[in-house]
C-alpha cells in the first residue's frame, strides 16, 4: 500500500485527508495521480496546475518512482495572508 | 557594540545561547524588507521590532477597513481609513524607538522594489496573492537576496524560508511555477473570499520572524522546508525543497 496524504484546501475539496492505496501497477507518481484521478468526478481537484508533490517528505516530481509502503503528499500553493 | 539602554532592552535575548551579544548586534545590523502590513506582516512586524532588526523597511499601499480588525493587529479603531504603513511606522516606533522603521505608501510594483531590496538582509512576503508572490520572488532571486514566504487561508498555513544567497537553494517557483498566461489560473482563494482564523495569522506570521532572525543569525537549518499547518488539526509537517531543474525564476 502507499499512504497518501492531502494538505490544505486539497483536503476539504477531496473530503479526504489521508488514503492507503494499492501499490500494484503504480510506477511512478505520474501513474498515482493517474489512478487516483480515475476514481471518480470528486478526485479532479488533483488535476490542477500547480500542486506539490512529496514521497517520503521530500519534493518530488511526477517522473519519480512510488514504492510500496511510501508516503506521497499533495499539496496546493496556499495563498492569502 | 549595545548601549545601557539596549542591554536592558534586549536582556532576555542577551541570555539565549543562540543570540548572546554578538547575535543581538547582527539583529541591530540588519535590514529587512517587509512587503505587506495585513494579517501575517502585523505580528511579523512587532516581533521584528520588539526583537531590535536595526531597519525595518514596510510596504503596503492599502488603507484600514473595521473588517482588517478582526485579524491585523497592528490596527486599532480608531485607525479606520488611514493608511496602513503609516500607522504601522507610529506603533511599531512606539513599540521600540531604537531602530529605523520606513513606511513605503505604495503598491511593490511602483515602488522600485530592487533598490529596496538590494542592500537587505532578507525579505518577507507577507502578501495575499499569486501575482505579488512571484513578482516578489523573482526580484529576490536576481539580488541573491534570502526570502520568508508564508500564507494563511481558512485553517490552512503554508511557511518556506529560502536562503537564496545560496545559489543551490529552492525558490518559490520551483514549488509552484507561475502558470503560463494561456493556463487555467489556479484557485484564486484569498481571505476576503475563504475567510480565515484570526490567530493562525499570527502562528504563521510568528513564524516568518522567527525564520527572519535565525537567517540573519546564521542559523540556515530550516531553510529549503516547506512546513504547513493545521490549525483545526494542531499539525505541523514538513517537506524537505529542491531546486528544480525546470523553474525559469532560478535557473
Amino acid at each position: 500500500m502507499i499512504r497518501v496524504l492531502f494538505f490544505a484546501q486539497l483536503k476539504e475539496q477531496l473530503g479526504c485527508e489521508q488514503l492507503d492505496f494499492p501499490s500494484a501497477g503504480i510506477g511512478n507518481l505520474a501513474d498515482l495521480k493517474a489512478a487516483l484521478t480515475a476514481q471518480g468526478e470528486q478526485w479532479q481537484p488533483l488535476t490542477q496546475t500547480n500542486l506539490m508533490m512529496a514521497i517520503n517528505q521530500e519534493m518530488a516530481d511526477l517522473e519519480d518512482s512510488v514504492a510500496d509502503r511510501d508516503e506521497v503528499a499533495f499539496f496546493p500553493p496556499v495563498t492569502g495572508g | 557594540m549595545l548601549s545601557d539602554k539596549e542591554q536592558l532592552r534586549y536582556a532576555r535575548h542577551l541570555l539565549v545561547e543562540h543570540i548572546a551579544e554578538a547575535g543581538q548586534v547582527k539583529l541591530k545590523q540588519a535590514k529587512v524588507v517587509i512587503v505587506g502590513v495585513g494579517g501575517l506582516g502585523c505580528p511579523a512586524a512587532l516581533y521584528l521590532t520588539a526583537a531590535g532588526v536595526g531597519e525595518l523597511t514596510l510596504i503596503e499601499h492599502d488603507k484600514i477597513e473595521l473588517s482588517n480588525l478582526q485579524r491585523q493587529i497592528l490596527y486599532k479603531t480608531n485607525h479606520l481609513k488611514r493608511s496602513k504603513v503609516e500607522v504601522a511606522q507610529q506603533q511599531l516606533g512606539a513599540t521600540n524607538p531604537e531602530i529605523k522603521i520606513n513606511a513605503i505608501n505604495q503598491s511593490v510594483f511602483n515602488s522600485n522594489f530592487t533598490s529596496l531590496i538590494q542592500n537587505a538582509d532578507v525579505v518577507l512576503d507577507c502578501t495575499d496573492n499569486f501575482k505579488t508572490r512571484y513578482f516578489i520572488n523573482q526580484a529576490c532571486v536576481d539580488n541573491k537576496v534570502p526570502l520568508v514566504t508564508a500564507a494563511a487561508i481558512a485553517g490552512n498555513g503554508q511557511l518556506m524560508a529560502f536562503n537564496l544567497r545560496d545559489e543551490n537553494s529552492p525558490c518559490y517557483a520551483c514549488l509552484f511555477p507561475e502558470p503560463e498566461p494561456n493556463e487555467e489560473s489556479q484557485a484564486g482563494l484569498n481571505c476576503a473570499t475563504a475567510g480565515v482564523i484570526s490567530p493562525l495569522l499570527g502562528v504563521m506570521g510568528s513564524l516568518q520572524a522567527l525564520e527572519t532572525m535565525k537567517l540573519i543569525l546564521g542559523q540556515t537549518k530550516s531553510a529549503g522546508k516547506l512546513t504547513s499547518f493545521d490549525a483545526w488539526q494542531l499539525s505541523f509537517s514538513q517537506i524537505g525543497l529542491r531546486k528544480a531543474k525546470s523553474c525559469k525564476c532560478c535557473n
